[in-house]
């Protein structure tokens, strides 16, 4: 099984193709310019130098949220455009989950931050049982006190992730009952490569969608649809 | 000589709130021309909400597309080109249809092409008006946008005139709310404008001292919001028909005017109007007998290529390809992209 990734969810833009038991290549960038001008000259750097032929790919995975409205939109829309002219199904991956996929292998608990502005983050808390990831919270935008009392409740210790730690870390460190680290540069932000691996398991298990039908899970309604309801409209 | 091959684009176009897709034959064949409007939605909020606008585009793209490339009977493999419009417009909306059609261009190994919005809108001048050549002079008026161009050629523009402020079709949106016709405006004025007496209220109609081709059209808007205050502080009851026909006509008189004495400038016998606006039909008349008198040809699109939509944007694409412009991977949305960059 061949599956190429894109991740635009957040800061990071990453791609990656992955084979079998095989990595052919990520290419993962954390830089200011917006992903519109880097996901798909990534994804083309990296056809040329493993000369892949896009019509090989059995998949093509993307984060499907949650994460910035436009950043979601543009890894979908891209997935989106790659999967109807390719004729290639599409695997959604929630953004949390494939952050949490990073750390595969410990046996500590695993807690994603993504920042979500409005005082809150995107996260959720995992752990590995053999290569499956178990959420012992599924992926929601909460405020981050939230997820802390639910981590000191759990009596164990966690490692946190994502670009919500820089925003937060004071926060953790005044907050945290429980023993807690951080997770290291190299898999602290979103990489493809490890979307691609939990994608290849969602393609086993036939949890696919068609790229028409795909699109992104924002965890969040639009600031309009969240007013209009707050007056009782609907 | 060998005879030229047709050339066949698909264009895509999500600058606002209409998702929509076209396959155009050598810049004026229209092969579909498909249009997912959100209007019915928008309408909730009282104009257009870019985040809404932005998640209806990723639900229809590929619907749209699909859509697109069945009713012109031809698959992706036929294609010679993806064309997209990239700016101006709502960044977020730009951005689905962007990053569609890259992703397209991109796994089927076709020349990418972005359009200008307004460069498309003018160039639907050019789907029904199979004789339509530049140079001519185009009013572009729609919500978001009056501008006066002179067409000097495929591809060469030159903006003599723009709004210093509300775009035409904005003016209408907010006198429309204001009178409790609710939204979008502009139809609705000017079905209402039918039953009213356009001499019954003196509007003001600005003028630039500076330059003799722009417009504004917030001190109009102001006239009437006070002009409604007005009647309510003296309790005269407010006929809204006289209100919507009177504004209507402070608004074409003004855009005739300008448009005209352009044509006359510069000598042109061809003028076209284009965008959402131009299917107003008191401005339709208007031009229609303006350009009458001064024996010149006028060209207006069917209201089907007024509004957006993505043929237009096939048209524009032609000649952008045909004078070999191309775009790369990194083609970005560009919600304040001048008309005549590349």
């Amino acid at each position: 099984m061949k599956i190429l990734a894109l991740d635009s969810s957040g800061l990071v833009a990453s791609v990656a193709l992955v084979e079998d038991e095989n990595l052919l290549a990520e290419y993962t960038v954390n830089y200011k310019k917006t992903h519109s001008q880097t996901l798909l000259p990534m994804l083309d750097e990296i056809a040329r130098m493993v000369e892949l032929d896009l019509n090989t790919v059995d998949a093509i995975a993307v984060a499907k949220g949650p994460g910035s409205f436009t950043g979601l939109r543009i890894g979908s829309a891209t997935a989106k455009g790659l999967g109807l002219a390719l004729d290639k199904p599409l695997i959604g991956v929630p953004t949390v989950d494939g952050l949490a996929y990073n750390l595969y292998g410990t046996d500590k608990l695993v807690c994603p931050l993504m920042d979500a502005r409005r005082s809150q983050v995107y996260t959720g808390v995992y752990r590995f049982c053999g290569r499956k990831l178990h959420a012992l919270k599924e992926q929601v935008a909460v405020p981050v006190t939230e997820i802390i009392d639910f981590l000191n409740e759990q009596k164990e210790e966690v490692i946190f992730l994502g670009d919500g730690v820089p925003v937060y870390r004071q926060v953790i460190e005044d907050a945290m009952k429980v023993p807690y680290s951080f997770a290291p540069a190299h898999v602290n932000k979103q990489r493809a490569g490890a979307l691609a691996v939990l994608a290849e398991q969602y393609l086993s298990e036939g949890k696919t969608e068609t790229a028409r039908e795909h699109q992104p899970e924002y965890l969040r309604l639009s600031q309009a649809e969240r007013e209009r309801a707050e007056k009782g409209l609907c | 000589m060998e005879e030229k091959k047709d050339v066949l684009i698909l264009a895509v176009e999500s600058s606002c709130d209409e998702t929509a897709a076209s396959v155009v034959k050598n810049g004026r064949e229209v092969l579909s021309n498909i249009i997912s409007s959100q209007i019915e939605l928008h309408k909730l909020y009282g104009g257009v909400v870019p985040e809404i606008a932005s998640r209806k585009h990723i639900e229809k793209i590929n619907q749209v597309i699909e859509e697109a490339l069945k009713e012109a009977n031809v698959t992706l493999d036929d294609l010679d080109a993806v064309a997209v419009t990239y700016g101006p417009g709502l960044v977020g909306a730009l951005l689905v249809g962007v990053s569609a059609a890259k992703a397209i261009a991109y796994a089927k190994k076709l020349p990418l092409v972005g359009v200008h919005h307004i460069e498309g809108h003018i160039s639907a001048n050019y789907i029904e008006n199979k004789d339509l050549e530049p140079p001519f002079i185009c009013l572009v008026v729609s919500g978001g946008h009056t501008h006066l161009v002179v067409v000097r050629d495929y591809g060469k523009y030159e903006i003599i005139g723009h709004t210093r402020d509300d775009a035409a079709g904005e003016a209408f949106d907010k006198v429309a709310r204001a009178i409790g016709l609710g939204y979008p405006g502009g139809p609705k004025i000017d079905k209402l404008s039918k039953e009213g007496n356009p001499e019954a209220i003196a509007f003001p109609k600005a003028k630039m001292a500076d330059s003799p081709y722009d417009f504004s059209f917030s001190g109009l808007k102001s006239a009437v919001l006070n002009y409604l205050n007005g009647c309510k502080m003296k309790n005269i009851p407010v006929v809204e028909a006289d209100v919507a026909a009177s504004f209507q006509k402070a608004v074409v008189d003004v855009l005739v005017e300008h448009s005209m004495r352009a044509v006359k400038e510069y000598g042109f016998d061809k003028f076209a109007i284009a965008g959402g606006v131009a299917s107003n039909s008191t401005l339709r008349n208007a031009m229609e007998q303006a350009c009458r008198r001064r024996r010149i040809h006028f060209y207006h699109p069917s209201p089907i290529f007024c509004t957006d939509n993505a043929a237009m944007i096939g048209a524009a694409a032609y000649y952008e390809y045909r004078n070999g412009t191309r775009h790369s991977w990194d083609l970005n949305a560009v919600p304040n992209l001048k008309l005549g960059e590349r």
